[in-house]
Order: C-alpha cells, then structure tokens, then sequence
C-alpha cells in the first residue's frame, strides 16, 4: 500500500506477492483444471505417463456417458430436488422470516437460536430413523424423499438468511402502507417482494448450492430412480481407473454450473454458514 | 394486526423443524434401546444398554473415536494456518486480486464424491497419478495412497475443500480491519511480524473461533469422502465415527446398535454447537 503511494522505479516486493498469490492459486485449482482436461482425453490418452499435456480434444467421454448411465436422468434428479428444495424452502422460511422480522416478541431471538441448533446436529444421527420412516412411507428413491430431507435440512440457514435480509428493511415503510390500507398480501406483494428480492436470490442460491452438492442423503436414501449427481459420481468409484476419461467427464459436467454460481455468491455462502457470526 | 397472523406465518417452520428434530431423536433414541436388526425381524425385545456397549465395547470404535479426532484436527490445523497465510497473502492490492479471489473459492464448490475420486484417480494413484509422476520425476518410490496412507488421503482432500472456506472467512474479517490504525501502527515503525502479532492476529480472533466451531460441527459427519474413496479401509484404517455408524446400520443391518452411536455422536456435536450458539447469539442484537 504504502510503496504504491511512493514513486518507486520498480516494487519487487509487490512482484514477488502478485507471483505468489497467483502460483498458490493455481497449485490449489490444479486438480479442477486437471479434471477439466482430462474430460476432453480418450481412455488411453487420460491415463498415460507421463501426462499428456497437448492432445486433440474428444468428446466422445460425453456421449458415452449419457448412453452408459443415463447421465441426463441423474441430471434432471439433481435439478428437480435442488430447485424443488429451494422454493419449497422459500416458501416456508420467507413467511416465518417475515413474521420474525417484524413482529418481534421475547420469544424471537429463542425460536432463531433453537432452529440453529436443529442445523447442528450431525446427518448421521438420523440416519437410521430417516432410512426407516422414508421406506415405511414409501418414500425411499423418489425424488419427493430428497426434496422433503433437502428442505428441512436447509431449513434453519433459510430463516436465518432471510431474517437478516428483512431486519434491514425499515419498518416504517411497511406501516406507511398499512396505514394506506394494504392488506398482508398487498403488503407482501408490493412493498415486501421488492424490497425483499436481493434477500431471496441469495438465500436461494446458496440453498441451490447445498442441496446440489448435498452428498450424505443421497447416497443413503436414492438409487436408480431418484440418484442425484453425486450419488451417480459415487457409483463410479469401483472401476479402478479404467472409465478415467468418462468419469472426469461426467464429474466435470458435475460441477462446472456449480463452481460457476459458487464464484458470484461467495459472500452470501460465507453470511450463510457462519449464520452472520462474521461480517 | 392481531397477534394471530404473526404466528400463523411462523407455524410451518416451526413445526416442520421441531417435527424434524423430535422425532428422528425419539426414535433414535427407541431403537437405541431395542433389539432391532433389519435382517432379523424376529429378534425383538428391549435390550436395556446392551447396545450401547456393543457400540462401545466394538474394537472398532476405539479406531473410529481417533480416526475422527485426527481427521476434525488436522484439517482445522492444516485450514486455519493454509487459510490465514492465503488471506494475509491476497489482502493487499496486485493485479488480478479479484480474479484469485474469485478462483480460489472453487474448490468449496466441487461436491464431495467428485472431490474424492477426483484426488482418489488423478493425484493419488500410484501408477499414473500426478503425485506418482512427481515422485518418480525425483527418482523416489510412489506412494499407494489408498492402501498405505488412507487416513491421511482423507484428510488431505477434505482440508483442501475448506481450505477455501477458511480462507474466505479470514478475507471478510481482514476487510474490516481499521486501515487507520494499521497506517499508525506502520509510522511507529512496527514490522511486519509485530503487525501481524498485535494488530491482524487479534481482530481474526473472532473469526478464527468461528472457522474452528464450523468446521468442527461439519466434519464431525465426514462421509462421502470416505464412502467413494476407503471404504473406510483398510480395515478400519480410515473409519470414523460417522462412517462406522453407517456400516452398522446399512451393512450390517443392526439399526439398534447404529442407533446407540448415534446418538454418541450427537452428544459430541452438542458439546460444540453449545459453545458456537452462545457466540453467535451475542452478536444477534
């Protein structure tokens, strides 16, 4: 800071940093870029050693991949419970955000901490009762178990997410049209949804994000019918690096959107695991 | 507005959660006290704490309870330093500071079975893994990371997920530092150590509490990395507790003896999220 205020002929300090945020940064997404590039190789090509670094790029790792497993059903399973688990979330947070927003009672600041702690207990320890009560209702492998599980496992970041969106909203706006006699849909149609929007985008996305890359859940609840993503990627792990190139390729399809979206929500990622600790 | 509305509005949260949180726990809890094995439906009856000791008493339990403390704890070491270093690092301005902010989130984002076979196949294999390459480029023996290392496998591909993660909490933080006082604390002549020892260290306090806490709670349930890459192997090498529970319950059927390390393990999460909840909570208002 201070060297680039001075005139200085040359900042070899400032070289030396800009080198080396920029190596440890490319060390660190080394294996993504890697991943990437292997996507494009044929089965030989991905495995050869030394690496192959220039090669003609091929894309039939993709096409394979839709004909062998069905990517595109695993796809659609992954895009269903993400989105599905998104608004349904949203439309059960945002009300109780709202309520809890603006009509703020002793009680409010308990009911915020105890859904927090509901967010804290490990998957694991409903494990066993969730596998039971999802084969009883029939609900094992449907995409309907994933969403339901998704929803109520997001359920308390949502709140929380969503409550500290609201609280910033001025109160007085919100009376001002009461008083003009809006109704709570009025009010929530024209003043709320507005003003609120940024709020919702955000605590969707990183609702998005989770529930894509949500892992546990769905390798323990869904199979052949409802298997999101992840749980496809898993079933490659046994073939010792034989489908390489196919597996790099439907990893790479995998996560590209969500890597993408990542970049552009990272502060509200950050709001939203640390529950607003750290700002 | 009468008091009915508000209420109204907050009742399917509330109650989907609480419904959610109970009866998982109750049943838990029930089945931690049966006899109850998926394969043997005949087998039934109340089974007092023999579960428990079951749990307890399993040789590997001892192995999962350190593989779990080693893993949570290494990660957070190899996190909190990696994460502060790379913060501190790409703190102050030079070119292409938003594009390596931007980048170096990404591998937050990568979901965790791909994470795991990604290092398990490209980095890690023995024969044409990247790390194989660079160990027989220095003429050394490659490493059967899977076989001979698997715990340490594990722990080097979860930290480098929340690594970022880490990382990204510290940049927030730094970006609230009083620019002032640092100016001040420079015209007194202090280096850089002793900035970093009386001015940065102090204000990522906070910050640092909070990584510790979530990154605790989060891999206290370590799975998928485990599932796709170990197996949990060999031998128990690389169980924990999360994966151990697993293997009871959809392995070897025993819902009741999964039941009871169940809820081990959400006592041990409890411990954690007590502290996390208190420090969160002052910062509400």
């Amino acid at each position: 800071m201070a060297a680039t205020r001075n005139v200085q002929p040359f900042n070899w300090l400032l070289l030396l940093r800009s080198v080396a945020a920029w190596g440890v940064t490319l060390l660190l997404i080394f294996p993504i870029l890697f991943l990437a590039a292997t996507a494009f190789k044929t089965e030989l090509q991905a495995i050869e050693v030394p690496t192959l670094w220039f090669f003609t790029p091929t894309l039939d790792n993709f096409h394979e991949v839709q004909e062998r497993s069905d990517y595109l059903l695993y796809a659609k399973n992954s895009l269903i419970t993400s989105v599905g688990s998104t608004l349904l979330g949203l439309a059960i947070a945002a009300p109780a955000a709202y309520s809890m927003a603006f009509f703020r009672t002793r009680r409010t600041r308990d009911i915020l901490m105890w859904m927090l702690s509901t967010k804290m207990m490990p998957a694991v320890g409903a494990l066993v009762p969730i596998y039971v009560l999802a084969q009883k209702t029939a609900l094992l492998d449907t995409v309907w178990g994933l969403i339901i599980v998704f929803t109520l496992s997001n359920l308390p970041i949502m709140v929380w997410m969503l409550y500290s969106h609201f609280k910033d909203i001025p109160a007085e706006i919100l009376e001002a049209s009461r008083m003009d006699g809006a109704g709570l849909w009025g009010e929530f149609r024209h003043v709320l949804l507005p003003l609120g929007m940024g709020g919702m985008a955000s605590t969707g996305l990183l609702c998005l994000v989770l529930s894509w890359n949500e892992a546990f859940w769905s390798l323990n609840l869904s199979a052949a019918n409802a298997g999101t993503l992840a749980a496809l990627i898993a079933s490659y792990s046994s073939p010792e690096g034989l489908f390489w190139a196919k597996l790099s390729a439907a990893s790479f399809l995998a996560i590209a959107p969500i890597v993408v979206f990542g970049w552009f929500s990272q502060k509200q990622l950050v709001q939203g695991l640390t529950f607003g600790a750290v700002k | 507005m009468n008091r009915f509305i508000p209420r109204a509005l907050m009742a399917p949260a509330v109650v989907t959660l609480f419904l959610w949180m109970i009866v998982p726990l109750a049943m838990t809890i029930y089945f931690s006290l049966i006899r109850y094995n998926l394969m043997q439906p005949d087998v039934s009856g109340f089974a007092g704490l023999d579960n428990f000791e079951f749990f307890v008493t399993d040789p590997s339990f001892g192995t999962a309870v350190l593989n779990t403390l080693l893993l949570i704890g290494s990660v957070i070491v190899i996190t909190v330093v990696g994460g502060l270093g790379l913060a501190l690092l790409v703190n102050d301005p030079f070119p292409g500071r938003g594009v390596v902010r931007m980048l170096l989130i990404s591998p937050f984002f990568v979901m965790p079975t791909v994470n795991a076979l990604m290092w398990k196949h490209m980095m890690m294999n023995p024969i044409y893994g990247v790390f194989a390459q660079v160990a027989q480029f220095f003429g050394a023996e490659p490493v059967d990371f899977m076989a001979d290392l698997p715990l340490l496998s594990v722990i080097i591909m979860v930290s480098w997920q929340w690594l970022p993660f880490a990382c990204l909490i510290f940049i927030t933080a730094l970006a609230s530092m009083n620019r002032e006082q640092l100016e001040a604390a420079r015209m007194d002549g202090a280096g850089y150590l002793q900035q970093l020892r009386f001015m940065y260290l102090p204000h990522l306090g906070r910050s640092m509490a909070v990584v510790v806490m979530i990154e605790m709670i989060f891999l206290l349930s370590v799975f998928a990395e485990i599932f796709t890459t170990t197996g949990g192997g060999p031998g128990d090498a690389s169980t924990n507790v999360a994966f151990l529970i697993y293997k009871q319950a959809l392995l070897a059927f025993d819902a009741g003896v999964a039941s009871a390390g169940a809820l081990f393990a959400v006592l041990l999460a409890n411990i954690v999220a007590a502290f996390l909840i208190r420090m969160i909570g002052k910062n509400l208002d």
